[in-house]
């Protein structure tokens, strides 16, 4: 019995790797296809991608890339546990980190005490922002898709209302970029020097732990598992004892504060303040990375490191006179790719399982009886 | 049943329809073959008429006008359904709209009839006249497959009688000639069990008290529905009080209540002297109440977790699931080992997911985690339903044994047999109100029938005039 256990454990397992994969995969056929319909041959330029994508300097880019994309999967993730669709990660992320530039940039505390103010401040107003669409949700059953939707749109609105010179921002660079007043020096987060190849960003560290406390509350804790009732089963949660407005409130204010922190290592490890050419949309990366990595918290990291991965790589491309949008295709094919074959693998593993039990219980039965007959 | 109609692939055998050996691969196929069925669960639009539910995705046939309405009174007529229409749906009853569902079927052109438990939602007299329709169904050359675990209905009307247990045929037999015990002794494989209890237990220590629980809901269009109107009643230590009724006159919402799943307007729930009218639903679990919901899949079990993950569903603050906020997963798993080995759940292992299990066997989890956390009140409700005859008898043992360690149920059941089987005292609910009691060691289930449909009322006496 215990050997069937084990035996449909590493098949659930190697079920789970093998959907991410047959995206990949597939995307890369795809990709192919299309690369071979515009007359290049995508044989070198496959073969660009990994010389260039697994040199040192590009590592620390994919690294310090992946940092950022992986906080911003963590908190679409957070949302997917609980059947919640936070659109908003983008919104909420973007206005966290202007709050965040706007404070760190008008303290002059030492760096031990600015640093922190700043993370919390960004994951305050990130979890505020998410938290108006989920009392919305609780109170007034407004979709969360919907409203998270606008909240972006308003989260853009404010910012480029207070990002004029006069206001919140000053004009840099001779007049073409709006951004914060800088963080002093103190305020920089720590790098780790990787020589030639560049500095690898110190919030990675961050992330880590990011990942650590998303997979221990969820799998290890009592709050985790009512949180993953209610993602599993509104009904059968609130016949639990969840409450069900309670919890959705909640993990909406939680995926807000770690969208919050999106912005932190560029803030913090790279711009020093915020531009209008701070990076946009990555809340929507989230959402990808998310899919892809199914919500766990290894497979966001996989996720998100394949996707500064094909940043990085395909970039290269366009100077080895390849398209640029090459990026678009893979990344929307795999995306696409994903979300069918998790549909696909999904339902074979549970026919499959279905089937065994049957299986292994008629033995069970044929071997009962068989001892009746004996004895 | 999914294969024959269409929703799943064999992975061997054959069907021959008419002679002729047919595969379908969806619903649709088997349709045009002439075989329909008739699901458990109503497939109808309660905001459409009947005429527009019957039309709904046949359109084709006979269009959806004048056309489509004689064709639809031919039917009726022909085979004595009496359906109406041009009546909404939502106006109708149970037994309506399953004619409904009979109906909709021989518009299609069905020759072969398939029903799926249809008398579980209908009391004895309404499962007369089905039995009177089939019979007329039958004599116009229809074929009708019928599925049930009544035993004594599957006697009376079928001309022949297949037993499947655990997915295999264990025996084809005539009705005549064939006693109800010599049946289901084929659908267990051995000794019939019962649903009778021993000697009384019930105790005069009161553990469950409600009192004046009033639940008003309004409707979509503004109109106020009573749901529940002034439920009272006491469960003492030891005593299984039985609640009969015709589905959705306000059970699931009195357990809801009792459950704090749902607030009454007014009333008190009190157990084992401490009110617990504002608790949540949480704190009246951590309280002793053990919970056996009507709808495993809504709202007792998560289908996709693996079991020891169901086993801490609804227990999670308690040992030993959790200590402190932390969950213990070794021991939470090593007590689910302990309750698939107590409760005779038939699973390969622990880790499976809740959804390969079969329904009998859900159950049967689900009544080793109630049981498990020594609860004071046992709530019920539907316990057997859709569960095969051996796991049904198990659980009304469970029962039974937990009546005699001192436990108050609240036992809520459509099987009338059940009912009075287990029951100390019961009770019959109907639009919302306990109309009628009765004393279970007496009464017939066409006397508490009656109750149901809200023709009797107060206190129900045995009179040797209804025996026939």
């Amino acid at each position: 019995m215990k050997k069937l256990t084990s035996r449909i454990d590493k098949e659930r397992l190697l079920l789970g790797i093998a959907a991410p994969v047959l995206a990949v995969v597939a995307a890369l056929v795809v990709t192919a296809l299309v690369i071979l319909a515009t007359g290049k041959n995508p044989g070198a330029a496959f073969s660009d991608m990994t010389t260039y994508g697994f040199a040192s300097d590009s590592q620390v880019y994919i690294l310090n890339k992946a940092t950022t994309y992986y906080l911003a999967g963590v908190a679409v993730a957070i949302g997917f546990r609980m059947n919640l669709f936070n659109i908003g990660v983008d919104g909420q992320y973007r206005l966290a980190a202007f709050v965040a530039a706007v404070l760190g940039g008008a303290l002059a505390v030492p760096g031990w005490i600015a640093i922190p103010l700043v993370i919390i401040a960004a994951m305050v107003t990130g979890a505020l922002w998410a938290a108006i669409a989920g009392v919305l949700k609780v109170t007034r059953g407004v979709s969360e898709v919907i409203s998270t939707i606008m909240l972006n749109s308003i989260a853009t609105a404010i910012i480029a209302y207070l990002l004029q010179p006069g206001k919140l921002a000053r004009l840099e660079q001779g007049g073409t970029v709006v951004s914060t007043k800088p963080l002093p020096s103190s305020s920089y987060f720590f790098t780790i020097d990787a020589g030639p190849a560049g500095e690898l960003w110190g919030f990675i560290v961050i992330a880590v732990l990011v990942g650590i406390a998303y997979w221990f509350v969820l799998g290890r804790t009592r709050f985790g598992f009512d949180l993953r009732t209610v993602g599993q089963s509104e009904s059968a949660a609130s016949a639990s004892g969840v409450s069900v407005k309670k919890m959705i409130a909640t993990s909406m204010v939680i995926s807000g504060a770690v969208a919050g922190l999106i912005g932190m290592p560029t803030l913090l490890n790279d711009s020093h303040a915020f531009s209008n050419d701070f990076p946009t949309g990555i809340g929507f990366t989230g959402i990808a990375i998310a899919l892809l990595g199914r919500n766990n918290p290894v497979g966001i990291a996989l996720g998100a490191l394949l996707w500064g991965f094909l940043e990085r790589t395909t970039n290269h491309l366009e100077f080895q006179g390849y398209d640029k949008e090459i990026l678009g295709v893979i990344q929307g094919v795999i995306v696409l790719c994903v979300v069918i074959a998790y549909e696909v693998v999904g339902r074979y593993g549970l026919k499959r399982q279905q089937q065994k039990v049957g299986a292994e219980l008629a033995a069970q039965a044929a071997a009962a009886t068989k001892k009746q007959e004996v004895a | 049943m999914k294969i024959l109609y269409g929703m799943q692939q064999p992975d061997e055998g054959t069907i021959t329809v008419g002679g002729e050996q047919v595969t379908f691969t969806n619903p649709g196929d088997a349709i045009a073959r002439g075989i329909g069925m008739v699901h458990q669960h109503f497939m109808l639009a309660d905001n459409l008429t009947v005429l527009e539910n019957v039309v709904l995705g046949a359109e084709k046939l006979y269009g959806i006008g004048g056309k489509a309405r004689t064709k639809i009174r031919e039917i009726s007529d022909a085979y004595g359904l009496g359906v109406r229409p041009d009546v909404l749906v939502e106006e109708l009853g149970v037994a309506d709209r399953q004619r409904v569902e009979i109906l909709k079927v021989l518009y299609r052109g069905a020759k072969t009839l398939i029903l799926d438990e249809p008398t579980a939602v209908l009391v004895p007299q309404e499962v007369d006249a089905l039995f009177d329709n089939l019979r007329e169904l039958k004599a116009e050359g229809l074929t009708v497959i019928f599925i049930s675990h009544k035993l004594g209905e599957v006697l009376s009307v079928a001309d022949e009688i297949t037993v499947i247990r655990r997915g295999t045929t264990v025996g084809t037999v005539e009705p005549r000639g064939t006693t109800p015990k010599q049946l289901a002794e084929l659908m267990v494989g051995s000794e019939l069990p019962t649903p009778e209890t021993a000697e009384s237990t019930v105790t005069d220590v009161p553990l469950l008290e409600v009192a004046g629980l009033h639940l008003a809901q309004t409707d979509l269009e503004g109109i106020e529905r009573i749901i529940l109107d002034q439920i009272s009643f006491t469960i003492h230590k030891g005593e299984v009080l039985g609640i009969a009724g015709v589905e959705g006159n306000g059970q699931s919402e009195l357990v809801e209540a009792i459950m704090g799943m749902r607030r009454p307007d007014t009333g008190t729930v009190t157990l084992d002297g401490a009110d617990i009218s504002a608790t949540p639903t949480r704190d009246r679990r951590e309280a002793g109440i053990g919970y056996i919901p009507e709808d495993r899949h809504r709202h007792g079990l998560l289908l996709e977790a693996p079991l020891w993950e169901n086993r801490i569903l609804g227990h999670v603050s308690e040992r030993p699931n959790s200590r402190g906020p932390l969950l213990d997963i070794k021991a939470a798993r090593a007590d689910t080992e302990r309750i698939v080995r107590a409760y005779d759940v038939r699973t390969p292992g622990i880790d499976v997911t809740a959804a390969s299990l079969s329904g009998g066997n859900q159950q049967k989890l689900i009544v080793g985690r109630e049981m498990s956390h020594d609860p004071k009140l046992l709530i019920a409700a539907h316990p057997t339903r859709g569960v095969d005859v051996g796991a049904q008898a198990a659980i009304w043992d469970y029962i039974r044994e937990a009546r005699r360690e001192g436990l108050a149920v609240l036992l809520i059941s459509a099987d009338l047999d059940e009912l009075i089987g287990l029951s100390d005292t019961l009770r019959v609910m109907y639009r919302g109100r306990l109309v009628a009691d009765a004393d279970p060691a007496t009464i017939t289930p066409e006397e508490l029938g009656s109750a149901m449909t809200g023709a009797a009322t107060g206190h129900l006496e045995h009179t040797e005039d209804d025996e026939r």
